[in-house]
């Protein structure tokens, strides 16, 4: 009797009393951009954005006015602005776009050089762009990081910016500089400033230790937000970052809940005893979706992030999950096997007008709507599971990944670059990668253990 | 005592049944040692309790065998004859000692998307429960869980371990 009444306690779930969190992580403040520079602005525009990549990049250490201590880096300002070139070097060349030259083989200028260039001597050097930059101490413990894109064949400055930001948030500015060089040079939206909710994986194959766990869009900043006691799964950051989103197996069932990255707290996304999964934010943040099984069959539902009532927006026999918004907000693509084998489908974001779009064989599975609206990124399952696109309406299909089970598909703030994670056979141990929209580049992310569920988020605020 | 020996022993014989026909693997995982009867290992055992009380896992397990577990097929969760007679034991057990609550873990191969077989699992294990339901054991005795690929007890990549992953095993809850 004692066990029957565990059990019924159990399907009430009103309190998600059982903890598995660490301690709460502040976000850190916003960036403060300012004006880095006293000259006017020039325009020029790249002539010949086919060759872009193949752009001879120079990027030396950043310099400063004076060599201040800094929390950011024991050694001083001048060290700090070395680091920040090598960020700057890593992220153009780790995605594949540039070849860029950095810190660690090229003279660094003076501060006084900063805003005069000595383009003769870069041209000298084979450098087509050059990135140069300060880093500076303010006295209230600051930092103000000044970015500067020049064209040494035009000896023309391109962009400009500069950003003040709390000493411990200087790899921000580094990425900001980093988003201002690559937009400028592809005519392509920002992704370095950007942060990956995911989910961090250790032990054997049939004890697996799952963690919800966030990182930088380079790896950088790791953390990990549950202890591990209970399985996390399929984390989705908030639009503002304020919040993530996760499956986690806390009370013994597998439930979404919304997790306060400030406080720390956590709730249930609806208190229901029948078992939540597969978590999704809407555009605006207003809204969330997730996947109910009553009785064994799931359906999709949508409830406002206040709360209330949750609107159900697949009836069916059959498996919906999941579900990804158009970036307007105005239609959703999720996954069936009403057909009888998983495909994608596409509803109006109310449930109205459901129909599928993936006819191109084998199955489609975990679609993922691009930022950019133009792409639905999905699992293709045909033998091996491998990472896809496909446009909208199902056509155009184009296969970017070759392992053997690569799945989840996330979509990186410019909609230019997708993560999703392998996992080898046998072994069961998974890593999180990332393709570009050529298939071309592509590459593992560094993390301090395995890693799967990757769920970029936008461009901070 | 003796109806109690009689009924495990008759439980056993529907199971070994059940044993015969079973599509699925190529390997099982190896049956639970049977501990609710006498011993006839050689090794000397501790003094104290040898036998599993009934309600738990070890006393279930030792009365249905591999009947614990049922089987499912690539992508499916129908209960076919070979799960029928599986969970047919399990429902004499669970006739035969109605204090018992349990809970039907469903479980999906790796070859699946993590969410979809979350869902899979959720499918096989209330299919086990709604057969179980029919074969007259009380539905408010049954919890459900799915576990999806999370959880596999054969680590390999290939059919064999596949085929064992793709299951929903009763747990008594103690």
């Amino acid at each position: 009797m004692k066990a029957l009444i565990a059990l019924l306690l159990a399907g009430t779930a009103t309190i998600a009393s059982a903890q598995d969190l660490g301690a709460p992580q502040g976000e850190t403040a916003p960036v403060e951009v300012i004006d880095s520079g006293a000259d006017d602005d020039v325009e020029i525009r790249v002539t010949d954005e086919a060759a872009w990549s193949d752009i001879g990049i120079a990027i030396p250490a950043f310099a400063t006015d004076r060599e201040r201590p800094t929390p950011a880096n024991e050694a001083g300002t001048g060290a700090l602005g070395r680091e920040v070139a090598r960020v700057i070097t890593a992220n153009l060349r780790n995605n594949g776009l540039f070849k860029p030259v950095g810190p660690d083989s090229l003279p660094q200028p003076a501060f006084s050089a900063v805003r005069a260039p000595a383009y003769g001597a870069w041209s000298g050097q084979g450098a087509e762009m050059l990135v140069q930059g300060y880093v500076t101490a303010r006295d209230d413990g600051r930092l103000v990081v000044g970015c500067y894109l020049y064209d040494v064949e035009l000896q023309q400055q391109l962009v400009r910016e500069g950003w003040v930001v709390a000493a411990a948030d200087w790899r921000r500015a580094a990425h900001k500089c980093s988003d201002l060089i690559f937009s400028r040079l592809t005519g392509e939206s920002p992704f370095f400033d950007s942060r990956i909710a995911y989910i961090a994986e250790t032990g054997p194959k049939d004890r697996r230790v799952k963690r919800l766990a966030v990182m930088d869009s380079d790896g950088a900043n790791h953390r990990f937000l549950t202890l591990g006691s209970a399985t996390a799964l399929t984390p989705r950051y908030s639009p503002d970052y304020s919040k993530i989103l996760y499956l986690s197996y806390v009370d013994g069932n597998p439930r979404i809940y919304v997790y306060d990255i400030g406080s720390g707290k956590q709730t249930l996304v609806t208190e229901n005893k029948n078992p939540t999964i597969a978590p999704r934010w809407s555009p605006d943040g207003k809204f969330i979706l997730y996947s109910m099984g009553v009785a064994g069959n799931t359906d999709i539902y949508r409830i406002p992030v206040t709360g209330g009532t949750a609107l159900k927006l697949t009836d069916n026999p059959g498996i919906d999950v999941g579900g990804s918004y158009s970036p307007d907000g105005s239609q959703i693509v999720f996954e069936s096997d009403r057909s009888g084998t998983q495909q994608c489908y596409v509803m109006d974001a109310d449930g109205k007008n459901q129909k599928r779009i993936s006819f191109f064989g084998g199955r489609c599975a975990t679609p993922e709507w691009s930022s950019r609206g133009d792409q639905i990124a999905f699992t293709r399952i045909a033998g091996d599971f491998n990472v896809a696109v496909m446009n909208t309406s199902g056509g155009g299909m184009r296969v970017l990944t070759k392992g053997w089970q690569d799945e989840a598909p996330t979509w990186a703030p410019n909609g230019r670059i997708i993560q999703f994670f392998r996992t080898e056979k046998n072994t069961g141990r998974s890593g999180i990668w990332q393709v570009d929209l050529t298939g071309q580049n592509e590459r593992r992310l560094p993390t301090p253990v395995d890693a799967s569920d990757p769920a970029w988020g936008p461009i901070r605020p | 005592m003796n109806t109690k020996l009689a009924t495990i022993l008759l439980l056993a014989s529907v199971s070994g049944l059940a044993a015969c026909s079973k599509k699925a693997p190529d390997t099982l995982p190896p049956d639970p040692v049977d501990n609710t009867g006498p011993t006839t290992t050689p090794t000397p055992r501790p003094t104290t309790t040898t036998g599993a009380q009934p309600g738990t896992q070890a006393h279930f397990a030792g009365a249905v065998g591999s009947s614990t577990t049922i089987y499912f097929d690539t992508d499916r969760y129908n209960v076919d004859t070979q799960d029928a007679a599986a969970l047919q034991a399990q429902a004499q057990y669970f006739a035969r000692y109605p204090q018992v609550t349990f809970t039907i873990e469903g479980h999906a191969d790796e070859r699946g998307t993590r969410e979809y077989n979350i869902a899979l699992g959720e499918k096989r294990a209330n299919a086990a429960k709604a057969y179980l339901v029919s074969l007259g054991v009380d539905a408010n005795r049954i919890a459900v869980v799915s576990y999806g690929k999370e959880r596999p007890i054969a680590l390999a990549s290939n059919e064999s371990a596949w085929a064992q992953n793709r299951r929903a095993a009763s747990v008594i809850i103690n």
